[in-house]
């Protein structure tokens, strides 16, 4: 297995994250991505108006410097650390994406019925993105955090309010997976 | 200066982890909430079974940062509504879009380009979320 250029096992990824945590912590930041929307939305003059967007936002320009880091990052490892090849996906999700007509699964590393260039000329899909963005965007700020913020710094902390708000990304993932998907796609 | 340069080689290795580890991967997401795959699961599983060692291995010893300063870890605001609600939210769009916030932009860099269109909208969703927050239950 060549690491420079194959996709990680979970065992590489998982370790690799509490890496990027270690050295947050130790750099005296916090692991949180979605905070940098809210940076972002007082950057651009929202405390005006708002009181939730009327901080200090430049005490939380290193956020924004990893995320911008970040980017360079997927450019750096898409364009340079693979061989072209993903990992494999469980055949049954293949063959229930393909009838969606979602496909790719275990060939791409994204679908191109939603991540291609052409989207922007399709108005559905363009509908489903924004769906999609003004959901995560109003659910992480309500929430107090995502992925990073809750479920891996916040379990990691052992706070029962990271707990509830990882069962309700389950809850929401879940529903949309199985319940919506079907008729949105 | 010396810092930002830290943050910004912190922000290259998350990124870089978020294609390698394919966490950034639609096609991984969806297979999670179909619970085909224990992909995501060890992932997200390692990561917190790690963290859980060095976050309190921290507190319990505490340990100085690099720059020789005690380490403050904050708690998360004592709530249920929000972060039940909140995460429903956050988690019907995550499913929906495969995107977390931090993976937006690293798939921006890695050239997958309507995922500005979901960042916009993130950023609008923040806001409304900060515009309505007084009426909201937390």
């Amino acid at each position: 297995m060549n690491l420079f250029t194959e996709p990680w096992p979970w065992y590489i990824g998982g370790p690799a994250i509490a890496v990027v945590l270690f050295l947050l912590l130790f750099s005296e930041k916090q692991f949180g991505m979605s905070s940098n929307l809210r940076t972002l939305c007082a950057m651009a003059g929202a405390g005006k108006k708002t009181a939730f967007f009327n901080f200090d936002w430049k005490q939380y320009r290193w956020n924004l410097v990893v995320a911008i880091g970040a980017a360079v990052g997927g450019f750096i490892a898409s364009n340079y650390m693979t061989s072209g090849d993903v990992g494999a996906i469980h055949p049954d999700v293949v063959i229930q994406l393909n009838s969606y007509g979602v496909e790719g699964a275990g060939n791409v590393f994204m679908p191109e019925v939603f991540f291609s260039n052409d989207v922007f000329s399709k108005p559905k899909t363009l509908a489903l993105l924004i769906l999609g963005g003004f959901l995560v965007g109003f659910g992480t700020r309500y929430a107090g955090g995502c992925t990073s913020g809750h479920a891996i710094s916040g379990l990691s902390n052992l706070q029962l309010p990271s707990l509830i708000a990882v069962i309700g990304f389950f809850i929401g993932g879940l529903l949309m997976n199985h319940f919506l998907l079907p008729y949105l796609l | 200066m010396k810092r930002t340069l830290i943050y910004f080689s912190i922000g290259i290795l998350f990124g870089i982890i978020m294609i390698k580890s394919e966490a950034a991967s639609w096609f991984r997401i969806y297979e999670m909430f179909q619970f085909k795959s224990f992909h995501m699961y060890g992932i997200i599983g390692a990561a917190v079974g790690l963290g859980l060692v060095i976050t309190q291995a921290i507190k319990r010893f505490k340990l100085r940062s690099f720059f020789g300063e005690e380490i403050h870890i904050p708690s998360k605001a004592k709530l249920v509504k929000a972060p039940l609600f909140g995460g429903i939210i956050f988690g019907l769009g995550w499913a929906l879009t495969g995107a977390c916030p931090g993976p937006i932009y690293v798939l921006i860099g890695a050239g997958y380009f309507p995922l500005l269109i979901v960042f916009a909208a993130a950023m609008l969703g923040t806001y409304c979320y900060g515009v309505i927050k007084p009426r909201l239950p937390h």
